[in-house]
């Protein structure tokens, strides 16, 4: 899975230090394993938010303030934005552990104070991920986004870290072959 | 120019003489660990995805059955069963089962399964406990711990350190809690984030390592990476007896470079809490005092071992718990319950009226034994109090440290432990 040169959605609009307990409460993580059932309670926990997720169309973007993610390390609170259809996640900053958990899935994040400044509820966004550049066709602006480690962009890019360790996997096979 | 702690082991992990914060390098994992949540969905990425058979090292492994364990519904049993069989199929050498080991963050230092000069990961934000025992723990998601077992290595973006020296000591009835909850009040929740917090100085050197232990906990509630402490004679005869491997304590060197050096005098922090909706929440205890509780949960990684449970019955000996209010009280392990047991202390829980629970992380992440209702006050030890951590989103949670907590309940509204008790025996102080 590659990630899409071009993402374009409608924004939703979420503040600072929105931590995974809110993006996706603890009793939904008995379903660890089912991202659609996880995404139908997305964001639920955020006060106000409760059924947040049925009006989330396919491909719409999520815009949030600055440590979006903070808490918990469950990687269920990417696969929940995932899972409601969210095609990219734009923030202020992140945590680092929903950070990371985003890039070993593959799934593109953007960390831009800008967007996240000037973007309100509703505006219609497209997001060229290869510039990092977002414009809001609403309001007409562009904002710029923070470009990451080459690292990390190339996981991103690959589609995460489980094609990265299949690689790795492989080399060691054909190794450990080489050497009888 | 020399490293910090955190630079040399995340530099000897990888292979090189030497790492600079912001430097992205692969690192061999000495240990890792996993739970009832995490380990399903690593397990299963690891074996379908990334087609792997078989972890690196099952000898450096260990999996707790603690957050939704004792099952607390069938779709938990199914997450229990897939831990277990995982664990089994790979087998790992330090499985812990339900009445067998408890949280994760103490089983693991009590064991003696994380050691200094390591490099140590978990799939649970709060891994970064580890760090009062001098090495690198931080907590990762499922796909990460996917990755290191099956390859036994993991990517890491090597941290600025900020470094926090406490001088003097913790003033009468003040614990390492209190310090900690201040420290995140000052810098708030994302005041480390993504950054090593060095905690270093003379207040350290009077604590024990339980109560280190607290304060490496909390890191995470200030974002960081990780949290990590000295090697000095607590961790020696903490480890002593207990350390199931050789290690090589890190020291960090005396021209290592740090992004921010924050200095505190112990002896000024009072008692506090972290009020409702963030562990940054800081108030001193005076400000709250008196506000009307549902529930006191004495439980969590955080603040229910064994030194916690003294303190907490210190206070309790002798009182009931107030009319309208209930008190919680979660072992955080096995061993824990197993002392408790042999100091009298859960005959003094029951005789207060308190609920004793078998030793899971239960209420604090409002999984199960304590959930919170619309509307409902707790003072919890716990670590956070996000909106909806132990339950509805509605609910208030303020975070205290165990005497506060064991007090208040005897009261039913926050209060100072001084006023149920004199003075803390000597020997529990």
């Amino acid at each position: 899975m590659t990630l899409p040169k071009v993402i374009r959605g409608r924004a939703w609009k979420f503040g600072a230090n929105i931590d995974t307990d809110q993006i996706i409460p603890a009793k939904y993580a008995i379903y660890s394993l089912d991202e659609k059932e996880l995404g139908k309670h997305a964001m639920e926990g955020v006060p106000g938010k409760e059924g947040w997720s049925a009006g989330v169309a396919q491909g719409d973007i999520l815009v949030a303030g600055s440590n979006f993610g903070c808490g918990s390390s469950r990687e269920i609170a990417p696969v929940a934005i995932r899972g409601a259809g969210i095609a990219l996640v734009i923030a202020d900053s992140y945590a680092r552990i929903f950070f990371r958990n985003a890039i070993n899935m593959g799934y593109p994040i953007l960390q831009s104070p800008q967007a996240a400044e000037g973007v309100d509820e509703g505006d219609e966004l497209e997001v060229d991920l290869e510039e990092g550049i977002v414009r809001n066709f609403t309001k007409g602006d562009e904002y710029r986004s923070e470009a990451f480690p080459k690292f990390m962009n190339e996981l991103l890019h690959m589609g995460g870290l489980v094609p990265w360790v299949r690689k790795r996997l492989e080399e060691r096979r054909r190794v450990a072959t080489a050497r009888g | 120019m020399g490293m910090t702690m955190t630079e040399k082991i995340l530099a000897r992990g990888a292979g090189r003489d030497s790492v600079r914060p912001g430097d992205l390098v692969l690192a061999k994992v000495d240990f890792a660990m996993g739970h009832d949540l995490t380990i399903p969905p690593a397990g299963k990425i690891m074996r379908e995805q990334m087609g792997a058979e078989k972890i690196w090292d099952p000898e450096r492994v260990a999996v707790t059955q603690d957050h939704f364990q004792p099952a607390k519904d069938a779709a938990s049993a199914t997450l229990g069963r897939l831990t277990r069989e995982f664990s089994r199929d790979m087998g790992i050498k330090w499985y812990f089962e339900v009445g067998q080991g408890g949280i994760c963050h103490t089983v693991l230092p009590e064991n003696g399964l994380v050691l200094p000069g390591e490099l140590v990961v978990g799939a649970d934000s709060h891994s970064c406990t580890y760090g009062a025992l001098n090495n690198f723990a931080t907590g990762i998601g499922s796909t990460d711990l996917a990755c290191v077992f099956a390859l036994g290595e993991l990517w890491f973006r090597v941290p600025e350190t900020l470094k926090f020296v406490y001088h003097n000591r913790l003033k009468e009835w003040v614990e390492a809690k209190d310090l900690i909850l201040y420290v995140i009040g000052q810098i708030g929740v994302d005041g480390a984030r993504s950054k090593a917090m060095e905690h270093t100085g003379e207040a350290l050197r009077h604590i024990d390592m339980e109560a280190r232990l607290t304060m490496t906990n909390m890191a995470i509630e200030a974002g960081a990476k990780n949290g990590i402490m000295e090697f000095d004679e607590v961790t020696r005869q903490y480890l002593d007896g207990r350390a199931k491997r050789a290690y090589t304590p890190v020291s960090s060197d005396p021209d290592a470079e740090y992004e921010k050096v924050f200095e505190f005098d112990a002896e000024k922090v009072e008692l506090g809490v972290a009020r409702p909706m963030s562990p940054d929440n800081y108030s001193p205890l005076s400000e709250v005092a008196g506000t009307k509780l549902d529930q006191v949960f004495i439980g969590s990684c955080t603040n229910s071992r064994i030194t916690d449970l003294r303190r907490a019955a210190a206070v309790l000996d002798g009182h009931k718990v107030a009319p309208g209010v209930r008190l919680i009280i979660t072992p955080s392990s096995h061993q824990v319950a197993i002392q408790a047991e042999k100091e009298g202390l859960i005959g003094i829980f029951l005789a207060s009226g308190a609920a004793w629970t078998t030793a899971t992380c239960g209420a604090c992440l409002g999984g199960h034994m304590g959930v919170l209702g619309e509307g409902e006050v707790c003072l919890s030890t716990t670590n956070r109090n996000f909106p909806g951590r132990m339950g509805h989103p509605k609910a208030l949670v303020y975070l205290s440290n165990p005497a506060v907590a064991a007090a208040s309940a005897v009261t039913g509204v926050i209060t100072h432990p001084k006023e149920v008790l004199n003075k803390m025996p000597a020997g529990i102080a």
